[in-house]
């Protein structure tokens, strides 16, 4: 096999260097032509290790493939394959070298097949991607960037300690099956929640990705939670714990989407809420759960990016994305509503497209597993994210009240990777087969059955009346310029604050007790001296002219003493 | 603005229309609960209408929630950066 030793990531590391190189239409031919020589070579490669060696008694494995990794393999090709192509106007040196960097080691990171090796991606993820943050050149992306960057490597770190712990506890950096045993199964897992933004720690995400560049966004959505996501199914299927995790994940960012006015934030917030259906389904860790949480994964890649491209495109044609400053789009960009609200489709898991096929079988497999409430709450969760991500998202940037903006639809480019996506989202929708096949396991469901598509069409409809009814009764609560205070208020606001007032009383308690002694010093010394006042002793403040001409003579005798004997 | 023509959903009828259809899909949906004999998985979804109940309902209660946590998390937009200008400037991708 032609170049099989060839880890996947090195085409894009080397894309990324002849991107550095060279200018306009050239490198855009080499962007676009990377991704698809990589899958093409991928395709070829079969399972099994491909590459290792040994370092400091330890093996090192940074290629290894089977099913899982392949699978989030190819997806991870098309998302860089369609995000490149969506920036393919852009002319920014910096942005296209760190994308592609990022989407090789997001690609190497699913293939590493230790944890040193894993780190290492994990690290590059953080470097890489934070350009395409800092990539929008405002203060507001660079402070972002800065707090994301912070949170990334902090988790890289904790995987760091974590492994050093599992190379000690197990004598072997092998990753596979890690399970929730001993310091280093904590500390791994908590590495790899934070990058999947569990609850508490999900603020990275919703705080930075909508500061990120137009085109940045949607590489960011592809990339670092699902690589988190592939970490947890492989090094923790079946844990419970995941299962409330990914519960409480697809609940509680519904309610900040439904009131949040930056769209792109209420896109992060959805991807919370669909990263949370997959966490459920590695938690629960049957074969169809595992099935339903990867397929999702890649599922979610495709109509999440596609998401976010159409808003990217409504950012980048009208400079705003406050959906109080949006509406009556339709208009002028009929091309991006259709599109996106296809992407809405996907995403509410109507019948007929992506996300259908996929969330249908983590709810199922809930629902063999025993786990009712869970259930109960993935309905909740996929009723909530119909309403914020399918309703709310087409609805505000394109219908609602007309805002008097008339772009009309973005460059070609755009348009074409977002056909693309929509393209795929129907395709795996109508004909599910396709990415069955590509699973890890072979549970011959089938989620075209009347019972599934009766109760999913009904509970979205009903969820499309309660929308309408609440607008038409003015409850719906209207967009507002506003910012929503959520987890990162603890560090963004509160430990600043604390630390800056116990800082102030700090300095003010230590002025204070230090202006104290100096005004007790002072007194004593000018009792003492008092005391001491005329007498011609130690403490005495003024000397008499006598005792100086005393004390010169004494020098001037020892000098001459010392002359004598040397 | 210059652009003064019609659109689809510029004429009033065309949204009612478009409501006319939602809200019969919804009364078939519904009424095809007492004619497609499903599989019964869980105990609830044998009540009457569980699906379409629990997502209006669910629906209901997301926003009155979410209209509700507005009280007490909803800050001024510079909230975390009173001194910057909030600025709108698509500056981003130095498109040529």
């Amino acid at each position: 096999m032609w170049m099989l030793e060839i880890p996947p990531f090195v085409p894009f590391f080397v894309g990324a260097l002849i991107a550095a190189v060279t200018r306009g239409t050239l490198r855009g031919a080499i962007m676009v032509i990377i991704p698809i020589v990589s899958a093409y070579h991928l395709w070829m490669v079969p399972e099994g290790i491909h590459l290792q060696f040994e370092f400091l008694g330890y093996q090192i494995i940074p290629y290894t493939a089977d099913r899982l990794s392949l699978l989030f393999g190819y997806i991870f090709h098309i998302a860089a394959f369609i995000a490149i192509i969506y920036a393919l106007h852009v002319r920014d040196t910096m942005q296209q070298v760190a994308a592609m960097m990022y989407a090789g080691s997001g690609i190497g990171a699913v293939f590493a097949g230790d944890l040193l090796s894993l780190f290492i991606f994990w690290e590059l993820l953080a470097l890489t991607s934070v350009f395409l943050i800092f990539a929008r050149r405002t203060q507001r992306s660079y402070d972002a960037g800065m707090r994301y960057l912070i949170v990334q490597v902090l988790s890289g770190v904790i995987l760091l300690v974590g492994a050093l712990f599992y190379a000690a506890e197990h004598d072997t950096l092998t990753f596979g099956f890690i399970g929730l045993e001993g310091i280093a199964g904590w500390l791994i897992f908590i590495a790899f929640g934070i990058k999947c933004a569990f609850p508490m720690a999900h603020n990275w995400l919703t705080d930075a990705y909508p500061e990120a560049t137009v085109t940045g966004t949607v590489f960011l959505s592809a990339f670092t939670t699902k690589v988190a996501v592939y970490a947890l199914a492989r090094g923790y299927p079946g844990t419970e714990l995941l299962i409330y995790i990914g519960a409480a994940m697809t609940c509680f960012p519904i309610f900040f989407a439904v009131i949040e006015n930056d769209l792109r934030r209420v896109l992060a917030y959805s991807l919370i809420n669909q990263v949370g259906f997959m966490v459920v389904g590695v938690g629960i860790g049957t074969a169809l759960a595992l099935n339903g949480a990867v397929s999702h994964a890649f599922n979610d890649v495709i109509f999440k990016g596609l998401l976010f491209m159409s808003m990217g495109a409504v950012l980048h044609m009208t400079g705003r994305m406050n959906g109080s400053d949006l509406g009556g789009l339709y208009k002028t960009m009929p091309k991006t509503t259709i599109l996106c609200i296809v992407g809405a489709a996907s995403i509410s898991a109507f019948p007929l497209f992506s996300g259908f096929v996929s969330k249908s079988m983590v709810m199922s497999a809930a629902l063999e597993n025993g786990n009712d409430w869970v259930w109960l709450m993935l309905l909740f969760a996929s009723a909530g994210v119909f309403h914020h991500a399918g309703i709310k998202i087409p609805y505000f940037a394109f219908f609602a009240h007309d805002s008097g903006i008339r772009a009309s639809d973005p460059p070609t480019n755009m348009l074409v990777a977002m056909f693309i996506a929509a393209c795929l989202c129907i395709g795996i929708g109508v004909y599910p087969s396709a990415l069955y096949a590509l699973l890890p396991f072979d549970t011959g469901y089938n989620p075209y059955d009347a019972t599934h598509v009766l109760a999913q069409t009904q509970l979205l409809f009903f969820s499309a009346l309660a929308f309408v009814w609440l607008n038409l009764k003015g409850m719906y609560p209207p967009e507002l310029h506003s910012t929503n205070l959520d987890a990162d208020w603890f560090y963004r606001r509160l430990f600043p604050a604390a630390l800056q007032r116990s800082t102030s009383v700090i300095v003010k308690a230590d002025g204070a007790m230090r202006q104290m002694f100096m005004t007790k010093l002072s007194h004593g010394m000018a009792f003492v001296a008092r005391q001491y006042d005329g007498k011609n002793s130690l403490f005495t403040r003024a000397h008499p002219a006598g005792s100086m001409i005393m004390w010169v003579v004494v020098i001037l005798a020892l000098y001459l003493f010392l002359t004598f004997i040397s | 603005m210059k652009n003064n023509k019609k659109y689809l959903f510029d004429n009033p009828l065309n949204v009612k229309r478009i409501l006319y259809v939602l809200y019969g899909t919804c009364a078939v949906l519904f009424a095809l609960d007492f004619v497609i004999n499903r599989k019964i998985y869980h105990a609830w979804e044998n009540l009457w209408g569980f699906y379409p109940i629990y997502g209006f309902v669910g629906c209901v209660i997301l926003v009155v929630v979410a209209t509700w946590m507005r009280s007490f998390l909803m800050r001024p937009e510079n909230y975390y950066d009173p001194e910057e200008e909030m600025s709108n400037d698509d500056n981003d991708d130095r498109s040529s």
